[in-house]
C-alpha cells in the first residue's frame, strides 16, 4: 500500500539539521487493537509554527498526544517509531517529565480548570518551575499583556468565561509553563472567525516575541496555513504530502480537498471520490 | 410540656457538638472527592484503622506522642500503597469504576486492621479531659470542646492548604478534570498520594476523637454512615460545608429527638439525618455550600 512511499519519502535536509521536535514514523495503536497512526514522521524547527492538517479522524490530536504521552492515559500506546526533542529520545517520559523539559500540549476543547479562577489556571500552569515565586509572578504579568482580555477576568471562575477566553487561558496556561513548544489542538474549535483570527494573531506574537515553536493540529486548513510555516497533510494516519505552508496554499489538491477552491469548477461528488482515492494510491 | 431555653440551649450545644465529630469524618470524604471525584467509601474503614494502629501501638507501651507519630507514618503508607496497588491501574476510568474499587479497599482494611491488631474493643486514652462543665445552667461535655477546637483547626488549616498553597491549587486542578492536571504537567500519581495521605490523617485525627468517645471498635466504620447526610447537606466539594453541615446534621437530630420526638414515638435520631439529607436532595442537589456544577450551552 501507500505506507511504503510515504515512509520512503525523503526528509526535506534544512530541517532535519535544526530540529527542535522529530516526530520519526511512529505507530499508535488504542487499546491494543485500533491502529490510529500508520508511520508518521515530522520535523518541528526551532522556532517555528508548523500545522498539522486534515479531516476528523485523520489522526491530528493521536499524533499531538504522543508526543506529550497523555495518549497513555487513554489507552494508546506509540508501538513504533521515536520521538527527539533537541536531539533526546522523549518517548516514553511522563507528561510532567515534558512539561518541564518545554514541551506542553493545549488539549483540543481548552479543557480550562472549571471550578478555578481565571488566574488560579494561569498558575497551574507554573507547577513544574522551580525558579521561585517571582519569576512566576512576572511571567502572569507578562501573560497578561498578550491577553489583556484575562486580566479583566482574572477573579472570574473559568467555567463561567466565553469559548474565546477560555482558549486564551489554554494558551496562556501552557506559556506560564515557559515552554520550549507548544502542541496545540485545533484551538480554532468553536470560535467566531474574528476570534479564531485574534487567538492566531496572538500565537504568532508569542512565536516571534517569545521564541516559543508551535506545532497547531487544525481542521480550518485556510487559517492554519496563513499563519505556519510548514504543512503537513494527515489522512486516514498517514501523512500524505508535507511542504511550505505557501507552496502547499497553492497546491491544486490542497486547493481542492481543504480550501475548498477549485480551478476547474465544481465537480460531482463521485469524481471527487474517485479522484481522490487514485491520488492517495500515488501518495 | 417540659420545654424551657436552658434545656433547649444545653440540647443545641449538645448537638452541635455532636455534630462536630460527624464533620470530622466528613472532611475526609470531602478532601478524596474534592480533588478526585471519588466518593472514597473506605474513609470509614480508614477511621477505624487508624484509631486500632494508634491503640496498637500506645498498647504496645509506646509514648502517645510516638504512638501517634508513627501511626501517621503508616497513613502516608496506607495511602501509598493505595495509590500504587489500586489507583494507578485505573487511571481515567469512570468515578463509578474508582467509587466500586474503594468498596474493595473498605473491605481489604476491615480485615486487615482487625487481622493485625484484633477485633476486640480497645479504649483509647489520650488525656483529653472529659470533666462535665458548667456554663450557667448548661451543661456541657469539656470532651466535646476540645472535639469542636480540634474541628475548627482542622478545617483552617484545610482551607489555607486548599486555598493559598501551589500544590492545594493542583488538588483542585486534578478534582476538575484529570487529562487537563496531567496536560499541564501535574503529576497525578504525586497527587493521589497527597490526597490519601491527607485524608488518611484526617481520618486519624477523627479515629482519635471517635475511639476516646466511644471505645475503638468495629462499629466505628458505621459512623461513616452518618457523614453522608452531612455530606449531601454541605456539599461534597466543601471544606466548611462539612463542618456545618456537621453542626446542622447534630444539632436537628438531637432537637428533633427531644422536642418531636416523644410525638412520633421517639428514636427520630436514627432517622432525621438521611430525611433532612432528602429533602437538601430534591431542592439543592449539589448541597448548601457545593460547587455548582458548571453547564455551559
Amino acid at each position: 500500500m501507500s505506507s511504503a512511499a510515504v515512509q520512503i519519502k525523503p526528509v526535506p535536509s534544512a530541517e532535519a539539521a535544526d530540529a527542535l521536535l522529530t516526530v520519526n514514523n511512529i505507530e499508535v495503536i488504542y487499546d491494543h487493537v485500533i491502529l490510529v497512526l500508520k508511520g508518521v514522521s515530522l520535523h518541528v524547527p526551532l522556532g517555528g509554527i508548523v500545522a498539522l492538517l486534515g479531516a476528523n479522524g485523520a489522526g491530528k490530536s493521536t499524533t499531538l498526544k504522543a508526543i506529550s504521552n497523555l495518549l497513555r492515559a487513554e489507552r494508546g500506546e506509540v508501538t513504533k517509531g521515536s520521538v527527539t526533542f533537541e536531539g533526546q529520545r522523549i518517548d516514553g517520559k511522563t507528561p510532567d517529565e515534558l512539561v518541564q523539559k518545554g514541551v506542553i500540549q493545549v488539549m483540543e476543547g481548552r479543557h480550562c480548570f472549571e471550578h478555578l479562577t481565571v488566574e488560579e489556571n494561569l498558575l497551574t500552569g507554573a507547577y513544574t518551575r522551580k525558579d521561585g515565586r517571582q519569576a512566576i509572578a512576572a511571567d502572569l504579568e507578562l501573560i497578561y499583556e498578550y491577553f489583556p482580555r484575562l486580566r479583566e477576568r482574572r477573579t472570574s471562575q473559568a467555567g463561567y468565561t466565553s469559548g474565546g477566553e477560555q482558549q486564551m487561558c489554554a494558551i496562556g496556561r501552557a506559556m506560564m509553563s515557559r515552554p520550549k513548544i507548544v502542541l496545540l489542538d485545533e484551538p480554532s474549535m468553536g470560535l467566531a472567525p474574528q476570534l479564531v483570527e485574534q487567538i492566531f494573531e496572538i500565537v504568532k506574537l508569542l512565536n516571534e516575541k517569545e521564541g516559543v515553536s508551535f506545532l497547531l493540529a487544525e481542521q480550518n486548513t485556510n487559517v492554519a496555513l496563513r499563519y505556519a510555516n510548514y504543512g503537513y497533510i494527515l489522512e486516514n494516519g498517514r501523512v500524505v504530502m508535507d511542504g511550505e505552508a505557501e507552496a502547499l496554499r497553492n497546491n491544486e489538491d490542497v486547493k481542492e480537498f481543504y480550501l475548498g477552491l477549485s480551478a476547474t469548477g465544481r465537480k460531482s461528488y463521485r469524481d471527487v471520490k474517485q479522484y481522490r482515492r487514485r491520488k492517495r494510491w500515488l501518495g | 410540656m417540659f420545654f424551657s431555653w436552658p434545656f433547649f440551649f444545653e440540647v443545641l450545644i449538645g448537638g452541635l457538638l455532636a455534630g462536630v465529630m460527624y464533620s470530622l469524618v466528613a472532611l475526609g470524604f470531602v478532601l478524596i472527592f474534592k480533588a478526585s471525584g471519588v466518593f472514597n467509601f473506605a474513609q470509614g474503614a480508614m477511621v477505624l484503622f487508624a484509631a486500632l494502629t494508634l491503640v496498637g501501638f500506645i498498647n504496645m507501651g509506646m509514648p502517645t506522642a510516638v504512638a501517634i507519630l508513627i501511626t501517621m507514618a503508616v497513613m502516608v503508607a496506607l495511602a501509598y500503597s493505595i495509590e500504587r496497588v489500586v489507583l494507578r491501574p485505573l487511571v481515567n476510568q469512570p468515578p463509578i469504576i474508582l467509587f466500586m474499587a474503594t468498596i474493595g479497599i473498605t473491605f481489604f482494611i476491615d480485615g486487615f486492621g482487625q487481622t493485625l491488631w484484633g477485633s476486640d474493643v480497645y479504649v483509647l486514652d489520650i488525656g483529653i479531659p472529659t470533666t462535665p462543665l458548667f456554663f450557667g445552667d448548661i451543661l456541657v461535655n469539656s470532651f466535646d470542646l476540645v472535639a469542636a477546637a480540634v474541628a475548627g483547626l482542622l478545617v483552617v488549616v484545610l482551607a489555607i492548604f486548599f486555598q493559598k498553597t501551589r500544590v492545594g491549587r493542583a488538588l483542585r486542578a486534578v478534582a476538575d478534570d484529570h487529562q487537563a492536571a496531567m496536560s499541564v504537567g501535574i503529576p497525578l500519581r504525586v497527587i493521589w498520594v497527597i490526597v490519601w495521605s491527607v485524608a488518611g490523617l484526617v481520618a486519624l485525627v477523627a479515629g482519635i476523637m471517635w475511639g476516646s468517645k466511644l471505645g475503638v471498635q468495629f462499629s466505628l466504620v458505621l459512623i461513616a454512615l452518618k457523614a453522608l447526610p452531612v455530606l449531601i447537606l454541605g456539599g461534597f466539594t466543601s471544606i466548611p460545608g462539612a463542618i456545618i453541615g456537621g453542626l446542622m446534621i447534630g444539632a436537628g437530630e438531637k432537637l428533633a429527638e427531644v422536642f418531636i420526638g416523644p410525638f412520633l414515638a421517639g428514636a427520630i435520631e436514627d432517622w432525621f439525618a438521611y430525611m433532612l439529607a432528602l429533602v437538601v436532595l430534591l431542592f439543592r442537589p449539589q448541597g448548601l455550600f457545593g460547587e455548582k456544577i458548571i453547564e455551559r450551552v
